[in-house]
C-alpha cells in the first residue's frame, strides 16, 4: 500500500498563547516560537506507518509512505520532513510556497497535483492544522479527486489486501462505521493513537502498540541516521501547473481579549456553593 | 443582497439544535444585506423535519429525503445542486457540518469560512471572524469566490426562536455522485443520554485524568452533574483513557462550549482544553495544584483533593 501523508509546519501549538499580531493587524507573528510538525499530521503519519509495516517484525516496512509539505523551502520545513522520514516514511516532497499565498483551496489543488503524479492508494491527513483550525483541506482534496472522504477516523481495519477499509469515525453524537473502497482520503482523530487503532492484515491482529499519550511515535536513532539519506524532492507550485488563486482573504488578526477578573480562591465546598449561588448567581 | 441557504442537520429524523444556530447566522446575513434565507432539510426524516423547520421565518424549506445513514458523498451533490440558486450556504460547524460543507463548497468552487464566531457586515460587504490557533488569535476574512460557504460555531450563535408562520416546503431531486458508491454505511452507535447536550447546556461539569477510572466518573462526577442538571464533559486525557466516550471531549479537537457555568475537576487546563471552554461565563476549577494553568481562566478555584470535596459539593448543591 502506498500512502501520501501531508505534513505542515506550525508555530509551537503548546505556546500559542505567546503569539503576537503585527502592529497593523495584517499578520500573526510567531517570533521566538519553534516550528513544529502540526500535531494532527503527526497522528496521521502514525496511522499511515501502522498501515504499512509489520509491527511484530520490528516495524519492517511493507508499504510506502510519501510525505508532502507545502511551505517555505528553508531549514525548518526540511527539518520537519526529516522528522517524518526518521519515524519511518520513505520519501519526502517539499512544494515551495509562501505561507501567505495558501488557503485550504490552494492546498487541496497542490495536493491533487501531487496525487496525480504519485497515485497513492490513500491520502491520510490531519483533520485540521493547529494554526488555522479549519478542517477543510482534506475534504476539498477528496472532492477534487472524486474520492470519498472519511473524516476523524479512530480505527482502521483493512480487507482485500488493503483495497477496502472498515473505518470507525467519531461524530458529535457517537461513532459511525463505514466500509470504504479506496483510493480515499482519510483524516484522523485523537483516538488513532490507541494501541489497537489499526489492523493492516500483516501485523498480527492481537498486536498492541505502545500507549501514546500526546503524539505519534518517536524516531529511533537508526531512523534518524537513515532519514539523512532519504530523498526530499523539491518543487514549486509552478512546476506542478496548479492554479493557485486563493478564495479567502484575511484582512485582520487580533488577540482575543483576556478574561477579565481575578481568581477567587474559595475555602471549601460550602464556600464555593455560596459564591456560585449568591455572588455569581449561576446556580 | 445575499440569498442564503441553511443546510439542516438531522439526527434520527429530527433537526438538531445546531440547525437553529445556523439559522441565526443566516438571518444576520440576510437582514444585513437585504437578502433572504431558505432552509434545506436533507436526510432520513427530511419531510417531517421540514415541517418543523417551517416555523423559523425562512422563505421556503426545501426537502430531500435520503434513506440510510449519513455519508458525505450521498448528500453533497444534492446540497450543491440546491446551493446553485444561492449566494451563501450556511451550516453549523458540528462534526456533520465540517464533514459535508467543504465537499459541497468544492463542487461550487467556493471558499469556506470554517467555524466562524461572528458575521460582520460593513456597507453590505460581508466578512467573518473566526478563532484560530486554538482560540489564541482571531482572524477576520473575506471569501473572494462567487459563492460562499460558512460554518458557524454553535457556542457563538444562539438558537433561533420559532417565529410563527409556515414557510412553504418543496421537494427537490436527489443528485447522485459516483464517489458515494465507494462508501457503505455499516452502522452508528449513538450515545443516548437524558442529560442536556454538551454544546447546549447552561452548566457543564468536566472531569480529567485525575478521576483515574470510569467508576470514579460514575460515582463522583455524575452525581454532581445531575444535581446541577448539567451536561458532562471531559479532557482528552479522560476520553483517551476510556473513562468516558470521546464525544464528551472539550477542547480544540473536541467540543467548544460556552455555558454560564463550567466546572473543571482534576483538569490541568492545557492550551488545547482551554480552547474549548474559555468562553464560558463563570469558570470553576477544582484541583490539588493551585499553580495548574486552569487558574489563568478560573473565576473560582477550590484547591483540594477532588475525592474529598466533590461529594460534599454535590450534597451542598442538593440542599439549595
Ligand atoms: C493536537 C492536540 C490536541 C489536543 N486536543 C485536546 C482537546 O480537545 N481537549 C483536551 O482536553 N485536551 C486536548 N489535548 C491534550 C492536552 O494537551 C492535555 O494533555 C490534556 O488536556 C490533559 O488532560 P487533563 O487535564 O485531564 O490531565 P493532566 O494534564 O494530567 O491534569 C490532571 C490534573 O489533575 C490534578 N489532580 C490530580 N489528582 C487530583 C486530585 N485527587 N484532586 C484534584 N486534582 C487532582 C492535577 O493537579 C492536574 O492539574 C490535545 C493535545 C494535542 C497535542
Amino acid at each position: 500500500m502506498k500512502i501520501l501523508v501531508s505534513i505542515k509546519r506550525v508555530a509551537d501549538p503548546d505556546n500559542a498563547s505567546k503569539l503576537k499580531v503585527s502592529a497593523d493587524g495584517t499578520s500573526v507573528t510567531s517570533e521566538g516560537l519553534e516550528w513544529k510538525m502540526n500535531p494532527f499530521d503527526d497522528w496521521s503519519l502514525e496511522a499511515a506507518l501502522r498501515l504499512t509495516e509489520n509491527a511484530a517484525e520490528r516495524n519492517a516496512r511493507v508499504g510506502e509512505v510519501v510525505l508532502v509539505s507545502i511551505g517555505p523551502n528553508d531549514e525548518h520545513t526540511q527539518r520537519i520532513i526529516r522528522e517524518g522520514l526518521a519515524k519511518g516514511a520513505e520519501r519526502g516532497i517539499l512544494v515551495e510556497a509562501d505561507e501567505g499565498s495558501l488557503d485550504a483551496g490552494v492546498v487541496s489543488a497542490i495536493l491533487k497535483a501531487i496525487v496525480d503524479k504519485e497515485s497513492p492508494d490513500l491520502v491520510v491527513m490531519g483533520k485540521q492544522a493547529a494554526d488555522g483550525d479549519s478542517n477543510v483541506a482534506g475534504t476539498k482534496l477528496a472532492e477534487r479527486l472524486g474520492w470519498p472522504i472519511i473524516n476523524s477516523a479512530m480505527k482502521i481495519v483493512t480487507a482485500d489486501d488493503g483495497k477496502t477499509l472498515d473505518v470507525k469515525r467519531e461524530l458529535d453524537t457517537g461513532v459511525a462505521t463505514v466500509k470504504v473502497t479506496g483510493p480515499a482520503v482519510l483524516t484522523t482523530s485523537d483516538r488513532i493513537l490507541h494501541p489497537e487503532s489499526v489492523k493492516n492484515g500483516v501485523t498480527p491482529d492481537d498486536h498492541q502498540y505502545a500507549k501514546l499519550e500526546v503524539g505519534g511515535r518517536y524516531a529511533s536513532l537508526k531512523g534518524i541516521m537513515q532519514a539523512k539519506k532519504k530523498p526530499i524532492d523539491q518543487m514549486s507550485i509552478g512546476d506542478l501547473g496548479v492554479d493557485a488563486t486563493k478564495s479567502l482573504n484575511y484582512t485582520k488578526f487580533e488577540l482575543p481579549p483576556a478574561r477579565s477578573g481575578e481568581t477567587t480562591f474559595v475555602e471549601d465546598a460550602a464556600d464555593l456553593v455560596d459564591k456560585l449561588h449568591n455572588t455569581a448567581k449561576v446556580i | 443582497m445575499a440569498n442564503v441557504l441553511v443546510v439542516a442537520e438531522l439526527l434520527e429524523g429530527k433537526a438538531r439544535k445546531t440547525t437553529l444556530c445556523a439559522v441565526t447566522a443566516a438571518k444576520q446575513i440576510a437582514e444585513g444585506t437585504g437578502g433572504s434565507f431558505d432552509i434545506l432539510s436533507i436526510g432520513e426524516g427530511a419531510g417531517a423535519s421540514a415541517d418543523e423547520l417551517s416555523g423559523y421565518g425562512a422563505g421556503k424549506v426545501l426537502k430531500a429525503e435520503i434513506a440510510g445513514g449519513y455519508i458525505c458523498e450521498k448528500y453533497a451533490a444534492t446540497v450543491a445542486e440546491a446551493g446553485k440558486g444561492y449566494d451563501i450556504l450556511v451550516a453549523c460547524a458540528s462534526a456533520y457540518g465540517k464533514d459535508l460543507l467543504p465537499r459541497v463548497a468544492e463542487k461550487l468552487n467556493a471558499g469556506v469560512a470554517s467555524d466562524i464566531s461572528s458575521v460582520n457586515i460593513d456597507g453590505g460587504k460581508l466578512s467573518y471572524t473566526r478563532p484560530m490557533y486554538a482560540g489564541n488569535v482571531s482572524g477576520t476574512l473575506e471569501i473572494t469566490t462567487d459563492k460562499q460557504v460558512v460554518t458557524v460555531r454553535q457556542s457563538e450563535f444562539d438558537a433561533a426562536e420559532a417565529s410563527g408562520g409556515a414557510s412553504p416546503t418543496e421537494d427537490i431531486a436527489i443528485q447522485s455522485d459516483p464517489a458515494a458508491d465507494k462508501v457503505e454505511f455499516l452502522g452508528v452507535e449513538v450515545v443516548k443520554s437524558e442529560r442536556p447536550e454538551l454544546t447546549d447546556a447552561d452548566v457543564v461539569v468536566s472531569g480529567g485524568r485525575a478521576l483515574k477510572s470510569a467508576e470514579n466518573f460514575a460515582n463522583i462526577i455524575e452525581p454532581l452533574v445531575d444535581a446541577l442538571g448539567a451536561a458532562m464533559g471531559a479532557s482528552r486525557a479522560a476520553c483517551d483513557a476510556g473513562y468516558v466516550p470521546a464525544e464528551l471531549q472539550v477542547g480544540q479537537t473536541g467540543k467548544v462550549v460556552a455555558p454560564k457555568l463550567y466546572i473543571a475537576i482534576g483538569i490541568s487546563g492545557a492550551i488545547q482544553h482551554l480552547a474549548g471552554m474559555k468562553g464560558s461565563k463563570t469558570i470553576v476549577a477544582i484541583n490539588k495544584d493551585k499553580e495548574a494553568p486552569i487558574a489563568q481562566v478560573a473565576d473560582y478555584f477550590l484547591v483540594a483533593d477532588l475525592f474529598d470535596v466533590v461529594p460534599a459539593l454535590t450534597d451542598a448543591v442538593k440542599k439549595l
